[in-house]
């Protein structure tokens, strides 16, 4: 990874709480131009809230967020509605709009910031995407109740791939999947970041997507981001979610299942 | 600024391997402009397509870029490591997808969706029909058992139902009861019979209006409340872990909202005609200068006791088609949280359309059998 890529995503002492609870205490997180970073942290811990404060919808009680170096607002102007078209959300469930087809929810972006496009044009584009996002041809036409929950992420993905963002947000792409599905889901993830040159945020509790897709992992604990680092990085700290969390049972098997896998292919 | 951005254009010209278009600009979404419809109309032999001096693409661009010279056969010259990557990767993603779903013959679809409408509403009248006999078991279960009756579960439904829409029930029958008495007079005066406002407020509320607005009330609060809530716990599976525990979801969910619509609804259909007198009465003390203690001995003289008997009698019947209703369309939720949505819409309109219905059927019965 190149530790000189400028910074994509820069998140500098963000504080949210719910009431009495406080969720996150001075947040620092640096995301890095091409890189996956996996975020981590126990439930509870403000994954998806962080990921919420940095796309806007949920606004911070301190702190700063900036995006491409331009700092994010609640102002309704040109400016912050040309960052939104650079970035591409993906939700846990899919939230597909359910009175749409799978193509028609791609279109919605799409319609919405170039409103002059033609509809052959837009067809051709949802149809690509979807087939890019690793959905048979014949899911375009289907609507969201008709899918697999597998199906329904990768539809969102496709919707999050609309505007050709720079800028990817996962949340949970693997939970609730076949671990069938979920390899194909991180082996996707990896390729198209690679191949469409994507910045990804990827909030997961997969060790194995961790393993096999992240370039770095931010790990959140007592209200802030303790550690951020490569695997390896993370082990050699000694904090003790970090060590329960990669030196757990599960964590072991993951790890030597990259182990085996790596054996294999040298 | 995207907009200050150099649009993608492209140029013609006439070389050595014939035709050649020379695109500039920057080939991503944001600055596309008309480019793709003149594309589409660009017509004529073209030998290549020079991207060298394009600024940047994305995968639209590179879709743009794959169809153009899929349909012309024209060759991408010029790409860079990128622009030759995205290709690539749209190229890949070329495949026969339908994007719309089949159409189908209007004739045909009109036919299905009344067939389909049909079948619904007679599988709907038939669930309706077990269902209810699903309670009556449950209930000779209870009756042969009454250990098993939920008396917390019961009371806590009398809250809900009953004191909680006290207020709002209330409201509306106060408005009700001055409404009719201000229209009746309006009219009534015409003959100079404004005295028989006295009459028209009480014989209908009393018959019909107390208990049948009341019941359009709990409909809307506790029938829509039942289907919600019951539905959610459909899609939660408590329904499910409730049977596989062995607690009867019948039992336990549907009897208590049964009785308390069964055994609320007369109480606050009586409260609701009392405080419709009220507010009529006092229009008439108001308006026609009627005093309050004329207004009570002329109530006493025009209303048979038969009418408080016509409103109580229906009132319980109303409160448990309510409660079926709204039950029954809960008990019906399947699949995702749109459904609990549709359900509580269908429960309360089957509610109310079922009790306007009876109403209908109790008003001739009664008629007939000299309550008049």
């Amino acid at each position: 990874m190149d530790l000189n890529a400028p910074i994509a995503i820069k998140v500098r002492g963000i504080c949210n709480h719910f009431g009495d609870q406080v969720i996150h205490d001075g947040v620092d997180l640096d995301v890095r131009n091409g890189e996956i970073l996996g975020v981590v942290g126990g439930s509870g811990t403000g994954k998806s809230v962080l990921m919420r404060t940095i796309i806007g919808l949920q606004r911070p009680s301190a702190g700063e967020i900036e995006i491409f170096g331009e700092p994010m607002t609640d102002e309704e102007n040109e400016a912050q509605l040309d960052l939104r078209r650079r970035w591409g959300v993906m939700f846990q469930g899919g939230a597909l709009f359910s009175t749409l087809t799978v193509a028609e929810n791609v279109q919605v972006p799409l319609r919405e910031f170039y409103p002059n496009l033609g509809q052959k044009l837009l067809d051709e584009i949802a149809a690509y995407k979807v087939v890019m996002a690793g959905l048979p041809a014949n899911a375009a036409a289907k609507y969201p109740s008709e899918l697999s929950g597998g199906m329904r992420k990768r539809a969102g993905l496709a919707r999050a791939l609309a505007l050709d963002p720079r800028l990817l947000f996962l949340d949970e792409p693997t939970a609730g999947l076949d671990p069938i599905s979920a390899a194909g889901f991180d082996a996707l993830t990896k390729d198209l970041s690679k191949s469409l040159g994507l910045t990804v945020f990827l909030i997961t509790h997969d060790l194995d997507t961790l393993h096999a897709t992240c370039d770095r992992v931010a790990v959140l604990a007592d209200h802030k981001v303790v550690a951020v680092g490569t695997i390896p990085e993370l082990l050699a700290t000694d904090h003790p979610w970090i060590q329960a969390y990669f030196n757990g049972p599960r964590g072991r098997a993951a790890q030597s299942a990259v182990d085996r896998h790596m054996a294999k292919g040298a | 600024m995207a907009l200050m951005a150099s649009k993608a254009e492209f140029t013609e010209d006439q070389g050595a391997k014939g035709t050649a278009l020379r695109v500039t600009g920057r080939l991503t979404l944001s600055n596309l402009g008309d480019l793709p419809q003149r594309l589409d109309a660009f017509d004529g032999p073209i030998g290549q397509i020079d991207i060298s001096a394009v600024e940047r693409v994305d995968t639209v661009g590179a879709w743009i870029l794959h169809q153009f010279s899929g349909r012309t056969g024209a060759q991408i010259v010029g790409a860079s490591d990128e622009a030759k990557r995205l290709v690539a990767l749209v190229s890949q993603a070329d495949a026969d997808v339908r994007v719309r779903p089949e159409p189908v013959n209007p004739v045909v679809r009109v036919v299905t969706e009344v067939g389909d409408a049909t079948m619904i509403a007679l599988r709907t009248l038939l669930g309706l029909v077990a269902f209810f006999g699903a309670i009556l078991i449950a209930s000779w279960d209870i009756i042969r058992n009454p250990r098993r009756l939920r008396i917390n579960a019961i009371v806590h439904r009398f809250e809900l139902v009953g004191v909680k829409a006290l207020g709002i029930i209330g409201l509306m029958s106060f408005l009700i009861g001055i409404v009719i008495a201000q229209q009746g007079a309006v009219q009534l005066q015409q003959f100079g019979a404004e005295a028989l406002t006295v009459n028209l407020v009480g014989r209908i509320t009393t018959r019909e209006l107390g208990v049948l607005m009341t019941a359009i009330m709990v409909a809307g609060r506790s029938g829509s409340a039942f289907a919600a809530q019951i539905g959610t716990m459909k899609l939660t599976e408590e329904i499910d872990a409730m049977r596989t525990i062995g607690v009867s979801p019948i039992e336990a969910l549907v009897i208590p909202r049964m009785m308390a619509a069964v055994i609320m609804m007369p109480l606050l259909g009586f409260y609701a005609t009392l405080v419709s007198i009220f507010g009529g009465g006092l229009f008439c003390w108001v308006s026609l200068e009627i005093p309050p203690i004329t207004f009570v001995q002329r109530l006493q003289e025009v209303i048979p006791l038969t009418d408080l008997w016509v409103g109580l009698i229906k009132a319980p019947v109303f409160g448990a088609i309510i409660a079926l209703s709204g039950c029954f369309q809960g008990m019906q939720v399947e699949g995702n949280a749109e459904e609990v949505g549709l359900r509580t819409t269908s429960a309360v309109v089957q509610a109310i359309f079922l009790v306007i219905v009876l109403d209908a059927f109790f008003a001739v019965f009664f008629s007939q059998i000299g309550w008049i």
